[in-house]
């Protein structure tokens, strides 16, 4: 599927910023199951915008300007081609040995509900994969999912005792279950193209991957309930949203930040699927 | 438990190094003992030497109690400790190299992978980053302990942020003020040229591109962290900046300090603040403690952190008790300081050992410090026991545990007059481009409770000076 996604990110401040740095988790890279065909980043003021590589091998950019900064957008646009793997992610740049993640994080701090629900979801499986496969399920029927894009994610366990959460805590929930069934998990974010298949989903999201010896990196998507298909594109890893987070900033005065998000994802006209 | 005191050994003879001591004690009159140990509490109260005890809501600061009593070493008892300290230094810098650099001590199974691997202490940022001038540990605090006449142990290896130096320069000082007849007895090894030595190793880490004479300053949490006392100490000492995160910026990758002359480029940072704070850009994003952007100018090569970020895998709990392989590994030598036997709950029978003796074992959690989150057995009430079988059944992996240790005690004043008190020591070990130093003794701190083995100062443990003298 070829998918082609339009982000802007926009701040606005009631008063203005003296100066402001953004470390920018916006561009994918390839694997097996994505080629990015473009890819773009553009700031609408005037700063530094310095491209890297984080250690777990995503690519960052490091945005940063003087002000005084009343208001800034960030507009992401690209082109991704995608393929139906069944979420096995390979061919992907890996620069952190899958035992890195099963460290627990502030984000997936197991509680005794967590441990007693990981073990609890996957009695019945026997193989790793199975009991991954029963946890999303699981998951996905007890646990609702908030996509409104109006609220910040809370962590694992508060999420979990609530049965409730934006999709960055249903990845976090699921990862804490992993991770005390003694699996490497790590956090994903990326976006969802509206298809047949999830007509809901379109825009940012966030799911998680599994490291199975058999098969290496697999995702799973709670807040979809299945394996991510060819409608995900995968932008970056890390032990949770706090290394992955699609933008993290730090600004020297101003106050009354505002901001606004909005994201499309589709598939991309037909013109090009013909040719 | 008997333990070996270090002026009347096993109680049964008068060590040489306390003997002009011991006579001094004998002589000296009570009234005149009781006025000087009231003017050394009068001393510190005045200077301000204070320390906070987290979740202690009465008094934020307190005073740590100091012991007029000093703790005495011989020279050759001190020669062969430095000689064990610098080994283990050495190796710890050299572990350090390695975990974030090649990692053959995991290719050779030296150490477990996964140890260091699922330790949050390892941070990724470092992984084949290469440090100014290849230290880590800048600034070593190891805590060893004393059995016997010849045999030391390492307690722990404290190689991030390691506090109470100030405590030993201070010490000194009010014991040549109150005890000048003491000094003329005796031939004290100085410590005063701790600040020279410590600057000297900070200057001696600048970036390569620095100027040759670099920009330091010491990076402090704030007034409200326990040791803000012995950061603005130390920066008077060294002459150098304090600076909190919010005097710091970074432009372009370079860090600048504030001052009214305009930004000042800063090339060396003490900084006393823990790794997931030290950046809200790539650490805890919620501190606001740390100077964003400061990894992104470290990383460029642009400033040296002191110690590096990242030193905190080399001194939990459960590396440590892979030292004495790590000390033959990296220096090819066998170890001159010994290690406590540690049984590491994370390997089943080691567990099912601890679970079965917890009332004769130390406890202690991998990542705790200060002596919170740990378990003396023989000291231990039986729900503060049933507390940790529970974490040890549910958590293994967060634990170790170690047979109680005969702690050595020392001649300490108490409200019943002279009675003999457990001690560690904390020698502070430097390293620079131009080596190692260790200013002779260290920090002595000593559970004022009777029979008490906890000497850190959150638990009620004082102060000593510690002397390495000419015998």
């Amino acid at each position: 599927m070829r998918i082609k996604i339009s982000h802007s990110i926009t701040y606005a401040y009631d008063e203005p910023v003296r100066q402001i740095t953004q470390i920018l988790r916006l561009t994918p890279r390839d694997h097996d199951g994505q080629h990015v065909m473009s890819w773009r980043i553009e700031p609408n003021i005037d700063g530094r915008l310095r491209a890297g590589q984080d250690p777990y091998g995503n690519l960052v950019h490091t945005f940063s300007a003087d002000g005084p900064i009343s208001g800034l957008s960030i507009q992401v646009d690209g082109v991704v081609e995608t393929l139906d793997l069944a979420g096995v992610v390979r061919g992907a740049i890996e620069r952190v040995p899958p035992e890195v993640f099963r460290r627990d994080t502030l984000l997936t701090a197991p509680d005794d509900a967590l441990r007693e629900f990981a073990v609890a979801a996957t009695r019945t499986d026997a193989t790793p994969l199975a009991k991954m496969h029963a946890l999303t399920e699981a998951l996905h029927s007890e646990m609702t999912c908030d996509r409104s894009g109006q609220r910040n994610g809370i962590g694992a366990a508060p999420a979990f005792a609530a049965r409730e959460g934006i999709p960055q805590d249903l990845a976090h929930v699921f990862m804490t279950c992993a991770r005390q069934l003694g699996l490497p998990a790590r956090y994903i974010s990326g976006y969802v193209a509206a298809s047949d298949a999830l007509p809901l989903a379109e825009g940012a999201h966030a799911w998680a991957e599994i490291h199975l010896d058999d098969y290496g990196w697999i995702g799973f998507d709670c807040a979809n309930g299945l394996c991510p298909i060819d409608t995900h594109v995968r932008i970056a890893a890390g032990l949770d949203f706090a290394d992955a987070a699609p933008v993290r900033g730090a600004r020297k005065g101003g106050s009354g930040e505002n901001l606004a998000v909005s994201v499309s994802a589709r598939k991309a006209g037909s013109r090009q699927v013909n040719q | 438990m008997v333990a070996f005191d270090e002026m009347t050994g096993m109680g049964t003879e008068l060590r040489p190094a306390y003997d002009a001591l011991d006579r001094w004690l004998k002589e000296a009159p009570p009234e005149m003992l009781a006025l000087r140990r009231s003017q050394a509490e009068l001393f510190f109260r005045r200077i301000g030497i204070t320390f906070a005890v987290y979740g202690d809501e009465e008094s934020t600061e307190r005073l740590i109690p100091f012991d007029i009593i000093p703790r005495v070493l011989t020279k050759p008892e001190w020669s062969k400790l430095e000689k064990g300290l610098r080994q283990r230094v050495t190796a710890l810098n050299m572990f350090l190299a390695d975990v974030y650099g090649p990692k053959e001590c995991l290719k050779a199974g030296i150490i477990p992978p996964d140890l260091v691997y699922r330790n949050a202490c390892y941070q990724l940022q470092m992984v084949d980053f290469q440090v100014p001038h290849g230290i880590y540990c800048h600034i070593a605090g190891i805590d060893v302990v004393r059995v016997d006449a010849d045999t030391f142990y390492v307690l722990e290896d404290n190689a991030r942020t390691p506090s109470g130096v100030s405590y030993m320069l201070e010490n000194r000082e009010v014991m040549l003020r109150l005890f000048p007849e003491l000094f003329a007895m005796h031939r004290v090894a100085p410590v005063d040229n701790y600040p020279d030595q410590l600057l000297a190793t900070l200057r001696s880490v600048a970036p390569r591109s620095a100027p040759s004479d670099p920009s330091i300053c010491l990076l402090t949490p704030g007034q409200y962290n326990s040791a803000f006392y012995e950061h603005s100490f130390l920066a008077d000492k060294l002459g150098i900046e304090l600076v909190e995160g919010s005097d710091l910026l970074v432009k372009d990758d370079v860090v600048y300090m504030r001052t009214t002359q305009g930004p000042k480029r800063v090339d060396v940072i003490y900084r006393r603040i823990d790794d997931d704070f030290i950046d809200p850009l790539v650490f805890r994003g919620d501190s606001v403690l740390g100077v964003p952007g400061i990894i992104g100018a470290y990383k460029a090569g642009n400033v040296t952190l002191a110690n590096a970020v990242g030193t905190g895998v080399a001194d939990d709990k459960a590396v440590y008790s892979y030292m004495p392989e790590i000390v033959k590994f990296f220096t090819g030598e066998e170890p001159i300081l010994k290690n406590v036997p540690t049984f590491r709950c994370r390997e089943p029978e080691a567990n099912a050992y601890v679970l079965d003796n917890l009332e004769k074992l130390v406890v202690k959690e991998v990542n705790g410090s200060g002596g919170y989150g740990m378990l003396v057995g023989p000291h231990a009430n039986k729900a503060q026991i049933e507390t940790f079988r529970r974490k040890l059944k549910s958590h293994p992996e967060g634990f170790i545990a170690q047979p109680t240790l005969a702690l050595s005690t020392c001649p300490t004043f108490v409200a019943s007059g002279v009675a003999p008190r457990h001690v560690d020591l904390r020698p502070y070990v430097l390293s620079g481009a131009n080596g190692i130093s260790c200013v002779p003794g260290g920090l002595t701190r000593v559970a004022l409770k009777e029979g008490s083995l906890v000497v850190n100062s959150s638990q009620g443990g004082g102060t000593k000076d510690t002397w390495v003298i000419d015998a």
